[in-house]
């Protein structure tokens, strides 16, 4: 996926030039509460017939990573034996995703602790910068979501089968049940399996989703109500967005803590 | 809904893939090696210090204990010390108190019998005075010579009857 190289960037150019045109339009259409989820192609791209345009979403992916990466490497850059205030910050985050991996998966968890302590900082690194003015936010895309939802639901069943072969589907068999209801609880068992990665994905997304259009519909009742009418949905504003930076601590927090749960389930399906 | 339209799914997806790849590997191999350094780091250091704090409290005990006792050591030389003068006084005390009732004794001795002297010499004194006392008077008074000897018994018969 990373091979950019120079002759397959100008290929990709022209094609993807029509292409980019369109969805800057779509972008600058209406004025409707959803038009902060649209995306542009910043950059267009095309390799393989795969549209792989630079859009804003990717920017802030990237911006995502780097943000991450800086707070990370700067926090730790004096490995003080007393951390500073960035360093325990640092500290703080590593600490609290090992304690989550070590009490909801085990030690043999250990192993799964850089996927889920990345998927934790891309998470709340993606929600957080998206709750800054006029950005955007990866997490209120349903296809991220549930790309993120269907890489865990599919890394843990891999897991499961790897590590306990066929046997990893006792746990759709749920121990003391009365023979005649077996049938029934393996169907719910196995649908509730199933639906993991739909309730993972959906729960982000629209969590994101439904803050951000609430502070888009009360910005434009600021405006509509202008300079006199307009303080009383401008408060509910900013109180709002103390809210949605909790929720969006607390939605990463919820997606990797049920990551931890499923994988937990992979790794000892007998409890 | 912007999120519906399957037109930029492919990009996402891609740039999804690119960037959390990227970062896994940033943080797999740089960051939380790092961090787990440190905090191993600190969890040792800690560890020893608190090692190194024990055996220094091991060792100032050990020194109490060592200065405990010899206070106490010297405490017990003093008393005996203590106890060893005082013994030596009393000893003393008492050689010199027997010695002191010695003489006294000794004293007493020599004067009760320095008196007992005296008072025999008197005695024979007074026999001498009295006899001569006895012959002046009967001279004077009856003018008589009685012989001395006649006088001696007379006085001693005195003598012996006062006595």
């Amino acid at each position: 996926m990373e091979e950019q190289n120079p002759e397959s960037l100008a290929g990709a150019e022209s094609h993807g030039a029509e292409a980019g045109h369109g969805g800057a339009e779509a972008a600058h259409g209406g004025h409707s509460p959803l038009s902060v989820f649209e995306i542009e192609r910043v950059i267009p791209m095309h390799i393989g017939g795969i549209d792989v345009s630079i859009t804003n979403s990717a920017i802030y992916m990237i911006i995502a990573v780097l943000a991450i990466t800086l707070f990370l490497t700067v926090g730790m850059r004096g490995r003080a034996l007393v951390p500073g205030r960035w360093q325990s910050m640092a500290e703080l985050s590593y600490e609290f995703i090992a304690k989550m991996v070590r009490d909801n998966a085990g030690s043999e968890g250990r192993k799964y602790f850089p996927f889920i302590f990345t998927l934790f900082m891309f998470i709340l690194f993606a929600n957080l910068i998206g709750m800054i003015p006029f950005s955007f936010t990866v997490t209120s895309h349903i296809i991220v979501t549930f790309a993120l939802a269907a890489v865990v639901f599919l890394g843990v069943t891999a897991i499961g089968f790897i590590r306990h072969g066929a046997s990893f589907l006792k746990l759709f068999v749920p121990s003391g049940v009365p023979i005649f209801l077996l049938p029934l609880m393996v169907v719910i068992e196995l649908l509730s399996y199933l639906t993991r990665p739909v309730s993972l994905s959906l729960r982000l997304f629209a969590n994101m989703m439904a803050g951000h259009t609430m502070l888009e519909v009360f910005g434009g009742f600021v405006i509509a109500l202008g300079i006199l009418g307009g303080w009383a949905p401008l408060a509910f504003i900013v109180a709002l967005t103390g809210l949605e930076v909790g929720i969006a601590m607390l939605q990463a927090y919820v997606f990797t803590i049920l990551t931890c749960i499923y994988l937990n389930d992979a790794l000892h399906p007998h409890h | 809904m912007p999120q519906l339209n399957p037109e930029f799914f492919a990009p996402q997806l891609v740039w999804l893939a690119i960037t959390f790849t990227i970062l896994y590997f940033l943080m797999a191999r740089i960051v939380l090696p790092r961090i787990s350094g440190v905090l191993e780091n600190r969890e040792q250091r800690i560890q020893s210090d608190l090692e190194k704090a024990e055996k220094l409290k091991a060792e100032a005990d050990e020194v109490l204990a060592a200065y405990n006792k010899a206070q106490a050591d010297a405490r017990a030389q003093a008393q005996a010390e203590l106890q060893k003068a005082a013994a030596a006084i009393a000893a003393e005390a008492a050689k010199r108190e027997e010695a002191f009732a010695a003489t006294l004794a000794e004293r007493g001795a020599e004067a009760e019998q320095r008196i007992a002297a005296t008072k025999t010499a008197a005695m024979a004194e007074l026999r001498t005075i009295a006899t001569d006392v006895a012959g002046a008077v009967m001279t004077k008074l009856t003018d008589t010579k009685v012989p001395p000897a006649q006088i001696e018994a007379a006085v001693d018969s005195a003598i012996g009857a006062r006595s």
